[in-house]
């Protein structure tokens, strides 16, 4: 199959205007201040569309709407929210593959991920909490004979919510779905790397939900996302991203005395025992695809292998597979079906990731493959520009800063292990606690080493599957909070207890 | 550090800044009062470091100063300077785009930054006394 065309400036589905505004109370509104900025494609390097520059005033009037919204939205049965989601999903669905084109243009990941991946996760996602919501109920405990606990489940109200580039369509979709699930409205700021994607979701489904109920305001985090991080008409506030910010906007939550979920990424290991190497058989082509799954979407994953630990015994031989694997990769213009990896999200990105090839090699760490920048050759040499970076295996040790620092480019970091307890410890000397993978033929020692790593995800003989109903969310700096699983509506309802004397007497105590 | 919060400096040498991103502190001073940064970690734009209009962040015990830059403190937190204490830090500036709540972004830039190992004689150099 051939690639698919650029998006160019017109009317195709996945083409762009010449630039969008903030989508508040169920219109297209320009920022208050008139204000644009570009939004750049990774593939190019090019800006390609202009996006609103939102400040504080676009954020009230966001939160307005919202808040005229909520009302009769909050009232309205799980039954026709369901319904409503449902809806938003066939639409998705119904436009996959144009949503997906788009997607890879401005984030840069490779389309065939938006087309086997991000789109079919959020388009289920959408389902997922549809089903949820129409399944859950409140409860009646009795306490005695004369009193009743009754327990609904109530929105929180009108909630922030600031989603990260690397899954641009799917993470708001994490965060959208369960909320307004709940019955709660949303005001969502996107990330500035990647705004634009969202608002051709935005564009499909506008005349499905009522007006208010789902807003975007676009903008930076300094300007847009910090005055709804900190407003005090936010019940909640949703964030993924970098630790500083994290500590930020539970810092606003403080002063507001609201709840926050946090999802702060991590440094996962992914653990190979000795046994993986018995047979030469689909499950160590398997497991070889589990050690490659670093560079899934260029390794702008929260929970990207980067850290993989080879049992001793099999580590030269392993590593060599493991290097072949990765040096199949196949690189080449993102919109073709067939090409695997894309470029980093942004020039900034790009240029962390050549600073961890710097520090990696000054500490010591030897460069298996990879370890620069990549081209991506084109006919018209539009991709020169493009923020492209090789596949990189580094082998050291786990004391080395780019076995501690999530680089968020696809470079993994490759150590020994000498026996169960040498992983664990290994595997948890991280600040961080949000994925892991576990390897191994053996049932037991999968198990001892799932329960023993700190962290919210271990993928046991498989990596990189998010299927809406496992949880998801971290330990340790890797947040607080989970998400992908109907706990998550708990994240975003508060609970009301009716308790109900059915007793004609008084205590006696007046 | 008048009037900053917790943190005692621990690496006084150890972090530099390029003129290029010294232009952008003094440009995010004028434009926001004084600033400091903060390293941060995890995902998305982690990495790399903050900088916050001083007071906005508010520093702990857990937080330590490495030193000064272009006339901003320069925190992290105590458990992430254990695993970068063997390095040399320089802040730089880039173009790019976002930045977490990072004042520079709306300019299309980035702060950055680029590490080296210490030399053997500044690592030998004793650290300076603690300051409250």
């Amino acid at each position: 199959m051939a690639a698919y065309p650029r998006p160019t400036r017109g009317p195709g589905p996945s083409d762009f205007a010449e630039r969008y505004d903030n989508f508040i109370g169920g219109k297209w509104v320009p920022p208050v201040t008139g204000e644009y900025f570009d939004d750049i494609a990774p593939l190019t390097g090019q800006p390609f569309t202009k996006i609103a520059r939102s400040t504080a005033a676009d954020v009230d009037l966001a939160l307005d709407a919202a808040h005229d919204a909520f009302p009769a939205w909050s009232r309205t049965s799980a039954a026709q929210r369901a319904l409503m989601m449902n809806k938003i999903a066939d639409r998705i669905e119904e436009n996959l593959e144009a949503l997906a084109v788009a997607e890879c243009w401005e984030n840069g990941k490779a389309v065939r991920e938006c087309l086997a991946a991000d789109l079919p996760l959020a388009v289920d996602h959408w389902r997922y909490f549809a089903a949820a919501i129409r399944a859950q109920e409140g409860s009646a405990g009795v306490i005695d004979e004369d009193m009743v606990a009754y327990h609904f489940h109530e929105p929180l109200g009108v909630v922030g919510q600031i989603i990260p580039w690397n899954f641009p369509i799917l993470m708001a979709t994490w965060k959208i779905a369960p909320a307004l699930a709940a019955g709660n409205c949303v005001v969502l700021k996107p990330a500035e790397q990647t705004p634009w994607s969202i608002l051709k979701v935005m564009e499909l489904i506008a005349d499905l939900l009522p007006d208010g109920v789902l807003n975007v305001v676009n903008g930076f985090g300094a300007e847009a996302g910090k005055p709804l991080a900190s407003s005090d008409r936010v019940a909640k506030v949703a964030f993924t991203g970098e630790t500083t910010t994290g500590r930020l906007i539970m810092q606003y939550a403080s002063a507001n005395i609201i709840p926050v979920t946090l999802e702060l990424g991590g440094k996962s290991p992914n653990v190979f025992c000795a046994d993986v190497m018995r047979e030469d058989d689909a499950f160590l082509d398997k497991a070889l695809e589990g050690f490659t799954m670093f560079a899934l979407n260029q390794g702008e994953v929260c929970t990207c292998p980067s850290r993989a630990l080879v049992h001793e015994s099999i580590y030269d031989e392993f590593m060599e597979r493991a290097t072949r694997r990765t040096e199949a990769i196949v690189s080449g213009d993102p919109l073709d079906p067939a090409t695997m990896i894309g470029a980093q999200a942004s020039n900034d990105q790009l240029e962390k990731v050549m600073s961890y090839f710097d520090i990696g090699r000054e500490e010591g760490a030897t460069v298996r493959t990879g370890g620069g920048r990549r081209t991506v050759p084109s006919d018209d040499g539009a991709y020169d520009g493009g923020y492209y970076v090789e596949p990189t295996i580094f082998e050291g040790s786990n004391s080395m800063r780019v076995f501690q620092e999530e680089i968020f480019g696809p470079v993994v970091s490759v150590t020994r292990f000498s026996d169960t307890d040498d992983a664990l410890r290994i595997a948890n000397d991280t600040l961080y606690g949000l994925g892991a993978g576990v390897w191994s033929r053996d049932g037991n020692t999968a198990y001892r080493l799932g329960r023993g790593i700190q962290a919210g995800r271990v993928w046991t003989n498989n990596y990189h599957a998010y299927p809406a109903g496992a949880a998801f969310g971290g330990y340790k700096a890797s947040g607080i909070g989970r998400e992908n699983h109907k706990m998550m509506l708990d994240h975003y309802q508060q609970t009301k207890n009716l308790l109900v004397s059915y007793s004609p007497d008084k205590l006696g105590f007046f | 550090m008048d009037g900053e919060a917790a943190g005692e400096v621990v690496a006084p040498g150890r972090v530099a800044i390029t003129p290029a991103a010294a232009e952008v502190v003094e440009r995010m001073r004028a434009r926001h009062g004084p600033v400091v940064f903060h390293q941060s970690g995890g995902c998305c734009d982690g990495s790399s470091p903050m900088c916050f209009p001083e007071g906005d962040l508010i520093m702990g015990p857990q937080d330590v100063v490495l030193g000064e830059v272009a006339g901003a403190g320069f925190y992290m937190t105590s458990a992430q300077y254990r695993l970068w204490e063997h390095t040399h830090l320089t802040v730089d500036v880039v173009p790019g785009r976002g930045a977490g709540f990072s004042l520079e972004a709306p300019d299309g830039i980035r702060f950055l930054i680029r590490s080296r190992l210490l030399t053997d004689d500044e690592a030998a150099s004793p650290a300076a006394a603690p300051v409250a």
